[in-house]
């Protein structure tokens, strides 16, 4: 089985703030780690060249440092690593970022199936799965929690609000993956050497022939108009008795003034 | 009133209209007065008759309905052509979603489609009348950050929307509104995927994301025998029961509770907070809860930071005594 892997490094989310004077990200210092959904995209990925053979290409699309998070991806097993950077790529949302990682894609290979994370941390979109399936024009199915092969296609599960659906999907097909469907793999000690030595296949725009409209802040149809801290609370009640009987009566009545009991 | 469209995209499952989408009715009626844009619903479904008055009831003034036998439940090549051809057609100037499985799948596959802008999971939404544009607001970065997105050139501008954030607002039971029936022509589009059986789960009496109470337990809890004092208390609040991720690894209760990044987002009327520490991951699922109560033994505690009441002392003694005082309150 041809398996490709959509990756992206993100700043720990933890420790991401926002100057309050000028309202830009504090982005100095701040450690990068690969997208937690992503590890779970990574590892079913893994999990399904263990059963049925074949080869995990990892692809991301980000700056050069990105490389960092691809060696990790070669340390638990993947065979191929791709980086697709360029300064035009800047300022991309998630439209030019589908676009762009389609045309990767498409030329990494003939994918029997294209696995990403759920959402990436950083915007909480969950947008480029689908778009890259689209520009593709493989069927997609999201929040996938099992996969596997049949004589077609694909049988899955998928989680809902609700609770599951099985889904089947002929021929190749795009998943978006759940954080329930498994846990990363550890490094292996030959990984850690192989990850060491791998070579990065390195992509620009021009190697993926992108249209300049559609890459970049160019084809970004959407645009921050600004950033800022989420209010903090600063009308708060503390409520402190030694005895909880206390605590409970002052609590139900400050909800009953507001109604909300 | 010009011609110009908002369009709510009205998710059905099994022929029954989703709380997201009745949310989303009644906050594009704000956006529809502020705009002088006319409210407008899309349906697709097996069967609309059923549905209809609902979304007049809600705001709609016109719904465009969809009715085929493929249309009967979500199946993303089918839904997105319909609503995708119909955008090209009818050029609104606003299309929402509810950021909901169907919604989050749907709309970013439409967005490449019709090539326009979309702003996931938005917890705010205003309409700037001198630009006319929708300024669309939501977290990012585990809630860390907010951040307003704006989509000048172009059309539609798409946003899904955080269910649970926006009241709804039934204006009556007998309002009035048109239909007007969508052709359906799916002969081009491949069968390539099909919807085998769905389980669902019965976690809870209340789902998490629609609850409007949630009670919510962390490794303070201390063992998965004593998630029923929260249960109890949830019994009688007609709560649903939440979880922080501390406690769903160490299998004290199952998954489909845990509220965080890596959990469900949930924004009830009443969040209460009960032994979780409040680290940023929990928050960024539950910080945009109505009201916040957190009961920590550490008054140092973060959670503290996004509450509106914080009870310090030992949860195992407030929730129990909570519990019974609630009781005594309603007989
Ligand atoms: C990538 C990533 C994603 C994550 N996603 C999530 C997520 O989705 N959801 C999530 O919840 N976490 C998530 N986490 C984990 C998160 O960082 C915290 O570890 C976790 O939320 C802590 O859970 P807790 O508050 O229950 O436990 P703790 O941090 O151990 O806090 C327990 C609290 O209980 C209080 N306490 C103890 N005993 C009592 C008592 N008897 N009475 C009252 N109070 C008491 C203590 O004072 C303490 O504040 C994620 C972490 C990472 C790195
Ligand atoms: N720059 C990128 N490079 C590679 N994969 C990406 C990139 N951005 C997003 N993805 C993939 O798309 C998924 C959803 O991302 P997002 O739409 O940003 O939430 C991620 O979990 C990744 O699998």
């Amino acid at each position: 089985m041809n398996i490709a892997v959509c990756i992206k490094q993100v700043p720990d989310s933890d420790k991401v703030t926002i100057d309050r004077e000028t309202n830009r990200l504090n982005r100095a210092g701040v450690p990068s780690v690969i997208n937690p959904f992503d590890e779970n995209a990574l590892e079913l990925g893994l999990q399904l060249k263990d059963k049925y053979g074949g080869k995990v290409t990892v692809i991301t699309m980000g700056p050069p440092q990105a490389e960092e998070a691809l060696r990790e991806c070669v340390s638990v097993g993947a065979d191929e690593v791709i980086l697709v950077t360029d300064r035009k790529f800047a300022g991309s949302d998630t439209w030019a970022t589908s676009y762009t990682l389609s045309l990767a894609v498409q030329k990494a290979g003939d994918f029997d199936v294209v696995l990403f994370g759920k959402q990436a941390i950083d915007g909480d979109t969950a947008q480029v799965g689908p778009g890259v399936a689209y520009f593709m024009d493989i069927p997609v199915i999201t929040y996938v929690k099992e996969a596997e092969k049949t004589d077609t296609g694909f049988k899955v599960k998928r989680v809902t609000e609700e609770g599951y659906q099985l889904w089947e999907v002929d021929g190749k097909a795009a998943f978006t993956v759940v954080k329930e469907a498994n846990t990363m793999r550890l490094p292996s000690l030959k990984g850690k050497m192989r990850a060491k030595s791998a070579t990065i296949i390195t992509w620009g725009a021009d190697d993926l022939g992108a249209e300049d409209a559609k890459i970049g802040l160019k084809g970004s149809p959407t645009i921050v108009k600004k950033v800022f801290s989420p209010p903090i609370k600063t009308n708060r009640e503390t409520i402190q008795n030694e005895d909880p009987k206390q605590s409970v009566k002052e609590l139900l009545g400050k909800l009953k003034e507001r109604k909300l009991i | 009133m010009s011609n110009k469209e908002i369009w709510i995209f009205a998710e059905q499952r099994e022929g029954v209209i989703s709380l997201a989408t009745l949310e989303l009715l009644s906050e594009g009626q704000i956006l529809a007065a502020k705009s002088g844009y006319t409210l407008c619903a899309v349906l697709l479904s097996a069967d609309d008759s059923k549905i209809l008055q609902e979304l007049y009831n809600y705001g709609a003034k016109k719904v465009y309905s969809a009715v085929g036998p493929k249309l009967s439940y979500y199946q993303n090549d089918y839904y997105s052509k319909v609503v995708a051809d119909l955008i090209i057609e009818k050029k609104p100037e606003i299309v929402l979603y509810g950021a909901t499985s169907v919604g989050r799948s749907l709309a970013p596959t439409i967005a490449v489609m019709v090539n326009a802008g979309l702003t996931a999971d938005c917890t705010e939404l205003d309409f700037d009348t001198e630009q006319m544009l929708l300024l669309q607001t939501r977290p990012a970065f585990g809630g860390n950050i907010m951040a307003t997105i704006l989509c000048p050139n172009h059309r539609p501008q798409m946003s899904t929307v955080r269910p649970n954030v926006f009241k709804k607002n039934k204006l009556g039971d007998k309002e009035k509104g048109e239909s007007v029936s969508v052709k359906v022509d799916l002969s081009k589009v491949k069968d390539r995927m099909r919807l085998l059986e769905e389980t669902k789960e019965e976690v809870d009496a209340v789902d998490l994301c629609e609850a409007e109470f949630i009670v919510s337990g962390g490794r303070g809890v201390g063992s998965p025998e004593k998630f029923i004092v929260l249960q109890d208390l949830a019994k009688e609040l007609g709560a649903a029961v939440g979880a922080s991720r501390a406690t769903v690894d160490a299998g004290w209760i199952a998954h489909f509770h845990q509220v965080g990044q890596t959990g469900k987002t949930v924004c009830p009327k009443v969040y209460i907070a009960c032994g979780i520490s409040g680290a940023i991951q929990h928050l960024a699922g539950m910080q945009s809860s109505d009201f916040i109560i957190a009961i920590n033994k550490d008054p140092q505690a973060n959670i503290f930071d996004v509450a509106d009441i914080g009870v310090v002392g030992d949860l195992h003694d407030i929730v129990p005594e909570l519990t019974s005082q609630i009781k005594a309150l309603k007989k």
